[in-house]
């Protein structure tokens, strides 16, 4: 029988924001919005969406921090209004930025005395950590006092908190937010060699990076505004888009790129400006290989010359732009 | 990467483990961070020393120096109750601990007992250094004819102030910096009405029977009767004791009680509460 390690159903959570006296109403904020997940035993799980869509707030709710306004969770099968703490015995949460511990005591101390929170003698802990940060090669700071790790150190010391539990089920909460490419990369091969190890390891990971989406997981939630809009494998993900249906086109810089919007058969535009050699780029996601005309002929109309014309295979991150109405970052296109 | 298995500890050892686990960073802390003993040895016998000599001045009787030296050394909890344990659940919000300890099985209490029992340890340093101090500067002396009833009263006044720092701990866990104004807010005044400075039976003989009920009421917070009843095992034979000593030992262990139980009533309530308005972690993020 194949085992749920989430399964999720109509699940809402909405938040009232306070009132602040003479400025502002009480706004009630929906979170999640009837979502409707289910993750395998065993799957490398990645939540992808914008700032804002509701992914942490899907991670507390599992994680047992956050209870539902509506609907159900199940965590390794057990409730999360109910359960507590048969779900917490099985799992562990990273968040990215994270800046737990104390500044006071070294990096092996505050792991330490995290993994007292689980029970572990102190003499496994102790070899369970020095292990881990020998896989993500942060040995050498082991007795620093933590205050003075870089971003990507503390991040991997945050990682070796996290599986020193050796838990069933990890959450990920954005865990390479703000790394160089050096520490996203040990940090993502460590989770996928981790996750081979043994069948019955779980993942979810939340990110906004689609690379880190495509390259990492099993399957992808794309979720904006609360509601999942797509759950399937990056490949099906980007059938959803038919191939050769992606234009990039390079033309001289324009400010005003109306002429652009609006061209009947276009799913999906964006566009940004190099302002340092003086290029606009412009990505169309077409329905209809037809208009490919269309477009060019609205270069001349906008004012500009066409520099180079490309047609690509279509990225997470088209699909997310087809799906959600606008890309992740205002640069990427 | 192979983990080795381990046996599986009881619901007790785990919790027990926790308990350590949380106090380590307060009982290393001591050792890390010597210069700071040193500062809160010194500055609360400062507080003290204009005391000592108004009542050298006055020629008080000899005892009331001693009074004086006690109370000095017992605002080292007292200030660790307020800043290290009630104020101290908005900090670990803030840095994202708190979150961590409530997704482990563990029950929350083992987290504050951690807490409280090395702020205990911590604040003895302190309490010792300012006493010995005390003695070699002041030369005030001391004896102990009961030390039984001296260690059940230290102990239970611990518990029951502790037991209190763990309830409001737990009351501040969903208020911001409230929590720090309310700290300050508590310090002087109680300094004035649990009798850190003198004998809170003083209050009746100032201000007759309401200075009595000043002292009955402010009996609710721990350290006065621990306070007065220190005093009277340390220098026993004087009249300046407020209620006898064994009444003052059964109100403690009452206080204990009552204390404890709330500490993990408004733990539960608050954690719930915090769970159904999102208000356990800081970062939305
Ligand atoms: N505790 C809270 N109180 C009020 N509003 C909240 C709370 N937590 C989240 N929200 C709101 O709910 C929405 C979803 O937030 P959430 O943190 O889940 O987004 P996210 O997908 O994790 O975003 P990010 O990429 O920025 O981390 C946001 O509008 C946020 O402001
Ligand atoms: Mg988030």
């Amino acid at each position: 029988m194949a085992r749920y390690a989430v399964e999720v159903k109509n699940l809402n959570r909405t938040f009232t924001t306070k009132a602040v006296r003479g400025k502002s109403k009480k706004e009630i904020v929906k979170a999640l919005n009837d979502v409707n997940l289910t993750i395998n035993e065993g799957e490398l799980f990645g939540l992808l969406g914008p700032n804002g869509a509701g992914k942490t707030t899907l991670i507390k709710i599992l994680c047992t921090l956050l209870l539902p306004s509506s609907g159900e969770a199940r965590v390794l099968g057990h409730d999360v209004h109910k359960d507590t703490n048969a779900i917490r015995q099985k799992i562990n949460m990273v968040s990215g930025g994270e800046t737990s511990g104390y500044g006071l005591l070294t990096v092996r101390e505050n792991i330490w005395l995290f993994s007292q929170l689980y029970g572990i003698p102190s003499k496994e802990a102790n070899r369970r950590i020095d292990m881990l940060m020998k896989e993500l090669k942060l040995e050498h700071k082991k007795n620093s006092k933590v205050r003075t790790l870089s971003t990507g150190l503390r991040q991997k010391a945050n990682m070796v908190r996290g599986f020193m539990t050796d838990p069933a089920l990890i959450f990920l909460d954005e865990p390479t937010l703000g790394l160089d490419v050096n520490a996203s990369r040990l940090i993502r091969d460590f989770i996928k060699n981790w996750i081979r190890e043994k069948p019955s390891r779980t993942v979810l990971l939340t990110t906004h990076y689609m690379v880190e989406a495509d390259e990492l997981c099993d399957r992808v939630a794309i979720i904006n505004d609360g509601r999942v809009l797509a759950c399937d494998t990056p490949d099906n993900l980007k059938k959803l888009i038919h191939q050769d249906s992606v234009l990039k086109l390079e033309i001289r810089q324009v400010d005003n790129v109306t002429a652009f919007e609006n061209i009947a058969g276009v799913r999906n535009f964006t566009h940004s400006n190099d302002m340092a050699s003086g290029i606009t780029r412009l990505k169309f996601i077409l329905d209809d290989e037809a208009i490919v005309a269309d477009i060019v002929a609205a270069v001349p109309k906008s004012g500009s010359k066409i520099l180079s014309v490309q047609k690509t295979e279509p990225t997470l991150e088209d699909v997310f732009v087809a799906l959600v109405g606008r890309g992740l970052t205002n640069h990427e296109v | 990467m192979k983990f080795e298995e381990f046996k599986k500890p009881t619901w007790f050892q785990m919790n027990l483990r926790a308990v350590w686990g949380r106090a380590y960073p307060r009982i290393i802390g001591v050792n890390r961070e010597l210069s700071w003993v040193f500062f809160e040895t010194v500055l609360p016998l400062l507080g003290v020393a204009a005391f000592v000599y108004i009542y050298k001045a006055l020629e008080a009787p000899p005892q009331y120096i001693g009074y004086v030296i006690i109370g000095g050394a017992m605002t080292a909890y007292w200030m660790n109750v307020l800043w290290s344990m009630a104020a101290q659940m908005y900090w670990e919000k803030e840095i994202g601990n708190l979150e961590l300890y409530l997704i482990a099985p563990i029950s929350r209490m083992s987290v504050l007992g951690g807490m409280a029992l090395g702020g205990m340890f911590s604040s003895s340093v302190r309490a010792i250094s300012t006493i010995v101090v005390g003695i070699v500067i002041f030369g005030i002396s001391l004896s102990l004819p009961d030390p039984l009833m001296f260690a059940g009263i230290f102990i239970f006044t611990m518990i029951a102030l502790y037991g209190m720092g763990m309830m409001f701990a737990s009351l501040y866990m969903l208020w911001g910096r409230e929590a720090w104004h309310m700290s300050s807010l508590f310090t002087e005044p109680i300094y004035l009405v649990s009798g850190f400075y003198f004998p809170v039976k003083g209050f009746t003989t100032m201000l007759g029977n309401p200075g009595t009920w000043i002292a009955a009421g402010a009996s609710i917070i721990p350290i006065t009767l621990g306070l007065d009843g220190m005093r009277q095992c340390l220098y026993p034979g004087n009249t300046d004791g407020f209620l006898p000593l064994w009444l003052e030992l059964a109100i403690l262990m009452v206080l204990s009680v009552v204390f404890l139980f709330l500490a993990k009533y408004s733990l539960a309530y608050m954690e719930n509460l915090g769970k159904r308005e999102g208000r356990l972690t800081m970062r939305w993020q």
